[in-house]
C-alpha cells in the first residue's frame, strides 16, 4: 500500500504557504547547478516551471513530443485567467477566489492547495504582464477584466479569445530565454515512454525520438511531469488529437498513485457530433450563454421540425425553468447534465438527436444583429465554418463534450507524488479543482504550479539528495525501463492483427461515453469495466500497427497511447463505481436529490441535483497499480480535512 | 561587425540598399524626364540644356558615377537576393499558387533585367552615340550652333533616333516595364525602409501608382510624338543631316544647309 | 462525395519522393480536410499500406501544427483559417486535390507531408523574449499600455507559428513570422529595453536559417490563418535599421566582484 501523506503545513490557512516557504530547505547557489531536473511537457505548467527552475540555477532538461514547445494544448484556452487582483473594486479578494474555487469544485479539493492557488494568482498576472502578454486594456492603459463562468465578480483577465495562446507564448518566451542562455536543454519530438525509478526515487525517463525512433535514457535528480489531461480517453473531446495520458500512465505503472480519475469536466457548449468520421469536438465559448437561450421542444414529435416552425409555447427553456436564479448561466456540470437529461427524454434536436438549441433570436430582437455580431461575431463565423449554418437566422445546436479532467496523478502539498522525486504539475495532477473546475481557473493553476509553487517546493526534496550523485544511465533500472519500452514497441509492431489502433480508440470512446460519461450508475459501470477489459485483451490480439520503429511513425505513436487509454478507461470506471456519491462532474444516478429531501423542500436544490455524501466520500482516491493491467488496482485514501470552510450543499438555484 | 558588412550580409540590409538606390534612381528619372520634356520646346531649349550639362564636367561625371554606382548596387543586391531566394526553396511546388501577390511584385527581376538592357541600349544610343545601334547613322555628326558656339544637336539626335519605328517600340516597351517595376518598387521602397503603417500604406500605394503613371506618360509621349512626326520632323527635314558617311571620314561631318545657322 | 488525392509521398529526408494518387472512400461534406485524410489513412491501413504522414494537433486553428499546401495554397482555399478548419464542402464531388508539404530549405522534410519547423524556434531563442525573471515583476497595473498599442501588439501576437507565410512566399521568406514576433514585443513598453537588440538578433538568426528575403508580394499575408499584416514587416525593417545605425553597445571594461 502506498502512503498518501498530503504534507499540508500547519498553521492558519492564510499563512500556511508563507510559513512553508520559509521552512522549506534551500539549496546553496553553488550546488544548484549540480542538480539536473527533467521536465516533461511545455504547456503553461511545464514551460513556466522549466524557465523558472533554470533561472534559479538548476540544470533543466525539457522534453516535448511536439515539434515545438509552443504547440502544447494550453494554447487553445479561450476565455481567460482568474486572479484576485480586485482591480474592479467589486469586492474580490484572495479569500473570495479561494472560496469560489473550493465551492465550484464541490468541496472535493484540498483546502490548503486551493488557498495557495488564490494567493499566487495575483503574482501570475504581474509576471505575465511583465513578459509582454498583450492582455486586454482599458483606454487608460490599465488592465481590463470580465466576469466569466457565472462568477459574481469580474476577476478574469483575457487577451481577446486567445488567452491561453498568449499566456503560453509568454511562458514559451521565458523558456526560450533560458534555452538561449544554456539554462534549459530542449528536446522536441521527444516522447517520454517510461519513468525510471531507482531505489524508490524517480531518477530518469526513457524517451523516444519521434523523428528517428531512437530510444534514449535520461537521468536526473528529479522528474517533473506537466503532461496535461487525459480527456482523449473518450476519443471525441475538445482536446488536441495528440493529447495523451502516456507519461502519467507509465508513471502510474511505476508506482505513482492516480488521483480521482473519474472526475471529468464535460463542457456544455460544444458543436454536436455530426458523423462517425469525426475526430474532434469544437468548443464554443461559454460567453455565448450570456445572451443565448437554451431550449428543446416540449414534445418529441417536434424534434424533426425546423426550429422556426416550433411555436414559442411548445419550447422548453429548461435551464431557465430549472435554475431560475442562474438560468442559462448555470455552472458547466449542471448545464451539461441538463442537456443530457432532455436528450435522453428523446427531445434532442439535430440529425443525431444529441443536441439542444442555443437561440439568439431574443438577443437579436433586444440588441439588434449588429450588437450581437460585435460581441460574438467570431464565434458565429466559426460555427458557420463548421456546420454551414447561419446562427443569426437559425439557432445554434450545441451539446456537451469532454473538456478537462480534474483527476490526475496524486500529489502532496509540494506537488510531489507518492514516488519521491516525481513531481506533477498542471492538469496532469489531481490537485486544485476538486470534482469540477470553474471557468478561467485552469490557466491559473498551470502557471501557479510552474512559476511559483514547484520552484519553491522542489528544493525541499533536492536538499535530501547528494548534489552530483544521481544514478547514471548505466544503472540497472534504466536498462530495465529501456527494455520495457523496446518490448512494447516490438510487440505492437510485431502483432499482425487486422484492426487499426484508431478503430480501438473509437470503440473505447463510445464505451467510455456510454458507461462513464455524464451520468453513471453501478450496473452500467460494471458493464463498462467488463467491456473495456475485453477491449484491452482484444487490442493486443487484433491490433495492426504498420511501419517501422526507427522512423517517423504516427501509427506506432498512437498505438502506444491508445493502449494506455484503454487501461486508464478501466480505472476511471472503477473509480466512478467506487465513488458512491455524486459530486461536481461525477454524477451517479443513484445519488441525486429527490423531491422528498429536506434540501429540495427548502428550495436549495432541484430534484436531480448531485448529492454528495461527505460522511463517507470526503477523500481523495489514490489508485495504485497492482502490477498487471488485469489485476484490480489498490485504493488508497487521503481524507479531505477542512479546517477553515464548512462543506455545504452547492446551490446555484 | 561593422555596418557595411551588416548591410551587405543581411537580407534586410540588402533590401535597404535596393530601396535607397531605387529611390535615388527614381529621383534621377524625374530629373531626366524634366530635361527630356524640353524636346517639346524650341530646339535651342534642349540643346542649350544639354550644352549646359556638358559644360560642367565635374558635376556631370559626379552624377554619372553616382548613378552608375546606384545602378550597380541595385543590380548587385537584386542578383544576390535572387540567388538567396532561389536557394531558400530548392524544391519547387508542383502547383503554382502565388496567392495575394500582384503580377508586378512577382516579376520584379524580369522587368528589372529588361529595363537594365534598355538602359545599356539607351546609353549606347544617346550617350556613347554608337552608330551601329540606332538604325540611322553617326549621331556624333549632329552639330548645331548656339550663341555662336558649335555644340551637339541633341534635339535632332532625339528626333532622328526616335523616328525609327523599332527603336520607338523598344522605348515604349521599356517604359511599360518601368511602369510596372515602379508601381511595385516605389511602394515596396517605403516598406523596405520601414515607412509604413495601416494609415500610410494606402497613401503610399496611391503615390506609387500616381508617380509611376506620371513617369509612364511623361516618358512615352516623347517617342510617340516624335515617331508620329508631331515633334521635330520639320526641323530635321530642314537640316537634312547626312549621317551615312563613314566614321573614318574626318570632320566636318556637319553639312550646314541653312545659312543662318552656319557660322 | 468522393475525391481523388494526389499526395506527396516521401519516406524520409534522404529518399526522393513522388506524387501518389489515391481515390478517397465515400466522404461527407461536413468532414474537415484532416478528417478526410484520417478516413483515407484508415482505408490505406486496412489495405496494409502505410498511412500518409501529416502534421496536426489541436484541429481548431490555434496550435499551428497543421500545414499542407492544398492545390497550391497553404492551408487550403479559404482566407484566414488553417487546414484543420477547412471542410470538404469547399470541394466538389470528383475533384482532384493536390496535396504537398510546405517547401523551404529551412523547413526540411521529415516524411510525406511533415516538415521540420524548428528554425522558427531557433529564431525565437535568439531574442523572442523580454528578460524578466519569475518573481521580479512589478504590479501589472504599474505599467500602463495604451490600448491602441496593446491591440496592435495582440494583432501581431496572434501568430500561430504555422509557417504558411514561408510556404506561400515565392522566396520562402520568414519575414512575416519574425516581424510579428518582433512587433508584438516591440510594441509593449515592457519590450522597449531590448527592442533593437532583439530585432537584430532575430533577423540575423532568420538569415542564418536560410530563409529568403522579402519582395513585398503579400502572399504571406494572404495565406496567414491569422491575417497578420505586412505592416509588421515594415516595423521590423525600421527597428532593424535603427539597430544597425545604433551599432553594437560599448563593451564593458574591467568588472569582477567588488
Amino acid at each position: 500500500m502506498a502512503t498518501l501523506n498530503s504534507n499540508i503545513p500547519s498553521g492558519p490557512l492564510a499563512e500556511k504557504w508563507e510559513h512553508h516557504k520559509f521552512y522549506t530547505k534551500l539549496i546553496n547557489p553553488a550546488n544548484k547547478r549540480k542538480y539536473k531536473i527533467i521536465v516533461v511537457g511545455a504547456g503553461l505548467a511545464g514551460a513556466s516551471a522549466s524557465a523558472t527552475l533554470a533561472e534559479l540555477g538548476y540544470e533543466v532538461h525539457n522534453f516535448v513530443f511536439h515539434d515545438s514547445p509552443r504547440r502544447a494544448h494550453s494554447v487553445a484556452a479561450q476565455g481567460g485567467i482568474n486572479a484576485a487582483k480586485n482591480y474592479q473594486n467589486d469586492g474580490d479578494s484572495v479569500h473570495r477566489l479561494f472560496y469560489d474555487t473550493i465551492k465550484g469544485g464541490d468541496f472535493r479539493a484540498r483546502e490548503a492547495n486551493v488557498h495557495r492557488l488564490a494567493e499566487v494568482s495575483v503574482n501570475i498576472i504581474d509576471q505575465c504582464a511583465a513578459q509582454g502578454v498583450p492582455f486586454a486594456r482599458e483606454y487608460g492603459g490599465l488592465l481590463d477584466n470580465r466576469s466569466f463562468g457565472g462568477a459574481q465578480v469580474s476577476r478574469t483577465f483575457y487577451a481577446r479569445g486567445q488567452t491561453g495562446q498568449q499566456l503560453l507564448l509568454g511562458a514559451y518566451s521565458a523558456l526560450n530565454r533560458n534555452i538561449a542562455n544554456g539554462g534549459v536543454k530542449s528536446y522536441t519530438h521527444a516522447e517520454m515512454l517510461d519513468l525510471v525509478v531507482v531505489d524508490g526515487h524517480a531518477k530518469g525517463i526513457i524517451v523516444r525520438n519521434l523523428q528517428t525512433g531512437e530510444i534514449t535514457r535520461h537521468n536526473g535528480d528529479a522528474v517533473v511531469l506537466a503532461t496535461g489531461g487525459y480527456g482523449n480517453v473518450y476519443n471525441l473531446s475538445t482536446y488536441a488529437r495528440g493529447a495523451n495520458v502516456t507519461a502519467s500512465w507509465r508513471a502510474y505503472k511505476r508506482g505513482a498513485c492516480f488521483g480521482n480519475p473519474c472526475y471529468t469536466q464535460i463542457h456544455p457548449t460544444c458543436i454536436p457530433v455530426s458523423g462517425d468520421y469525426q475526430s474532434k469536438l469544437t468548443l464554443m465559448s461559454e460567453s455565448l450563454r450570456n445572451d443565448g437561450r437554451v431550449w428543446v421542444p416540449k414534445r418529441k414529435e417536434d424534434c424533426k421540425k425546423a426550429p422556426q416552425d416550433i411555436a414559442e409555447g411548445d419550447r422548453d427553456y429548461y435551464l431557465e425553468r430549472m435554475y431560475s436564479a442562474f438560468g442559462n448561466l448555470a455552472p458547466r456540470d449542471i448545464a451539461s447534465r441538463a442537456a443530457k437529461t432532455v436528450c435522453d427524454e428523446g427531445r434532442g434536436v439535430g440529425e443525431t438527436g444529441l443536441g439542444v438549441y442555443l437561440d439568439f433570436s431574443a438577443a437579436i430582437q433586444r440588441l439588434g444583429e449588429g450588437k450581437v455580431r460585435e460581441r460574438y461575431g467570431n464565434l458565429f463565423a466559426m460555427y458557420q465554418e463548421i456546420t454551414n449554418e447561419n446562427a443569426y437566422q437559425t439557432p445554434m445546436r450545441i451539446y456537451p463534450a469532454v473538456h478537462y479532467t480534474m483527476g490526475g496523478l496524486w500529489v502532496d502539498y509540494n506537488l510531489m507524488s507518492n514516488v519521491p522525486g516525481l513531481f506533477v504539475l498542471g492538469e496532469a495532477n489531481f490537485s486544485d479543482h476538486g470534482a469540477n473546475r470553474l471557468g478561467a481557473s485552469a490557466l491559473m493553476q498551470g502557471l501557479s504550479d510552474g512559476y511559483f509553487v514547484l520552484p519553491a517546493t522542489i528544493s525541499g526534496y533536492l536538499a535530501g539528495q547528494n548534489p552530483g550523485k544521481r544514478p547514471t544511465t548505466d544503472n540497472g533500472s534504466f536498462k530495465e525501463a529501456e527494455e520495457n519500452v523496446q518490448t512494447m514497441t516490438k510487440r505492437l509492431l510485431g502483432n499482425k492483427g487486422k484492426r487499426t489502433p484508431d478503430s480501438f480508440h473509437k470503440e473505447l470512446g463510445k464505451l467510455m461515453w456510454e458507461h462513464c460519461g455524464m451520468a453513471r450508475n453501478e450496473a452500467s459501470l460494471q458493464k463498462g469495466i467488463k467491456a473495456i477489459g475485453a477491449l484491452r485483451e482484444a487490442y493486443w490480439k487484433e491490433v495492426n500497427v504498420l511501419g517501422e520503429s526507427n522512423d517517423w511513425n504516427q501509427s506506432l505513436e498512437r498505438a502506444g497511447r491508445i493502449a494506455d487509454f484503454i487501461e486508464l478507461g478501466e480505472l476511471m470506471c472503477r473509480d466512478a463505481l467506487m465513488r458512491e456519491e455524486s459530486c461536481g462532474g461525477h454524477f451517479r444516478e443513484e445519488y441525486q436529490y429527490t423531491p422528498d429531501d429536506p434540501e429540495t423542500k427548502q428550495g436549495l436544490v432541484n430534484p436531480g441535483d448531485v448529492k454528495r455524501r461527505d460522511d463517507q466520500f470526503a477523500f481523495v482516491a489514490g489508485w495504485e497499480y497492482a502490477g498487471a493491467p488485469d489485476k484490480a488496482p489498490i485504493l488508497n485514501k487521503e481524507p479531505l480535512v477542512y479546517e477553515e470552510v464548512k462543506m455545504s450543499t452547492r446551490s446555484y438555484k | 561587425m561593422n555596418i557595411v558588412d551588416r548591410i551587405w550580409n543581411s537580407s534586410l540590409g540588402k533590401k535597404y540598399l535596393m530601396a535607397l538606390t531605387g529611390g535615388a534612381l527614381f529621383v534621377f528619372l524625374i530629373g531626366h524626364l524634366v530635361g527630356n520634356l524640353q524636346v517639346f520646346g524650341p530646339p535651342d531649349l534642349i540643346n542649350g540644356y544639354a550644352h549646359f550639362l556638358k559644360s560642367k564636367p565635374g558635376l556631370l561625371w559626379g552624377a554619372r558615377l553616382g548613378l552608375l554606382a546606384c545602378v550597380a548596387l541595385h543590380i548587385a543586391s537584386a542578383v544576390t537576393l535572387a540567388q538567396l531566394n532561389a536557394a531558400a526553396r530548392p524544391q519547387p511546388y508542383a502547383t503554382k499558387g502565388a496567392y495575394g501577390a500582384s503580377k508586378a511584385s512577382q516579376y520584379m527581376l524580369p522587368t528589372g533585367v529588361v529595363i537594365a538592357a534598355f538602359v545599356v541600349y539607351h546609353l549606347a544610343h544617346f550617350t556613347v552615340l554608337l552608330p551601329g545601334v540606332n538604325g540611322v547613322g553617326d549621331f556624333t555628326k549632329l552639330k548645331t550652333v548656339l550663341h555662336g558656339e558649335e555644340i551637339p544637336d541633341v534635339y535632332a539626335m532625339m528626333v532622328l533616333g526616335l523616328q525609327v519605328p523599332w527603336v520607338c517600340v523598344f522605348y515604349l516597351i521599356a517604359q511599360a516595364l518601368l511602369f510596372t517595376h515602379l508601381g511595385h518598387g516605389l511602394a515596396a521602397m517605403f516598406q523596405s525602409l520601414g515607412f509604413r503603417d495601416h494609415v500610410w500604406w494606402p497613401r503610399i500605394q496611391c503615390f506609387a501608382k500616381a508617380a509611376s503613371i506620371a513617369l509612364l506618360i511623361g516618358y512615352s509621349i516623347i517617342p510617340v510624338a516624335i515617331c508620329l512626326r508631331v515633334v521635330g520632323s520639320d526641323y530635321v527635314e530642314r537640316k537634312k543631316y547626312d549621317l551615312k558617311a563613314a566614321n573614318s571620314q574626318p570632320a566636318p561631318a556637319l553639312v550646314a544647309v541653312q545659312g543662318k545657322e552656319a557660322k | 462525395m468522393k475525391v481523388t488525392l494526389k499526395v506527396w509521398r516521401q519516406k524520409n529526408r534522404n529518399t526522393p519522393g513522388s506524387f501518389k494518387t489515391y481515390e478517397s472512400p465515400e466522404l461527407n461534406e461536413n468532414m474537415s480536410f484532416l478528417e478526410m485524410l484520417d478516413v483515407v489513412n484508415e482505408a490505406l491501413a486496412n489495405r496494409g499500406e502505410e498511412p500518409i504522414a501529416f502534421d496536426h494537433d489541436c484541429r481548431e486553428g490555434i496550435c499551428g501544427t497543421c500545414s499542407l499546401v492544398i492545390d497550391g495554397k497553404p492551408h487550403g482555399p479559404h482566407k484566414g483559417i488553417a487546414t484543420c478548419q477547412t471542410y470538404m464542402r469547399s470541394f466538389k464531388d470528383g475533384d482532384e486535390i493536390v496535396v504537398e508539404p510546405f517547401r523551404a530549405k529551412a523547413f526540411p522534410l521529415i516524411k510525406d507531408l511533415v516538415c521540420d519547423r524548428k528554425a522558427f524556434d531557433r529564431i525565437q531563442h535568439a531574442g523572442g523574449f523580454i528578460t524578466v525573471r519569475t518573481g521580479a515583476a512589478p504590479d501589472a497595473n504599474s505599467i500602463p499600455v495604451p490600448k491602441e498599442n496593446a491591440d496592435l501588439a495582440m494583432d501581431a501576437a496572434q501568430c500561430i507559428g504555422c509557417g504558411a507565410c514561408v510556404a506561400a512566399c515565392k522566396n520562402a521568406s520568414a519575414m512575416l513570422f519574425v516581424s510579428a514576433k518582433i512587433s508584438h514585443l516591440g510594441l509593449m513598453p515592457q519590450g522597449q529595453p531590448e527592442r533593437y537588440k532583439r530585432a537584430k538578433a532575430m533577423v540575423d538568426q532568420m538569415d542564418a536559417e536560410g530563409f529568403g528575403a522579402c519582395t513585398v508580394t503579400g502572399s504571406c499575408e494572404a495565406v496567414c490563418p491569422k491575417e497578420i499584416s505586412l505592416d509588421f514587416i515594415a516595423r521590423m525593417n525600421r527597428d532593424y535599421g535603427v539597430a544597425l545605425l545604433k551599432g553594437d553597445p560599448k563593451a564593458i571594461k574591467g568588472g569582477g566582484a567588488g
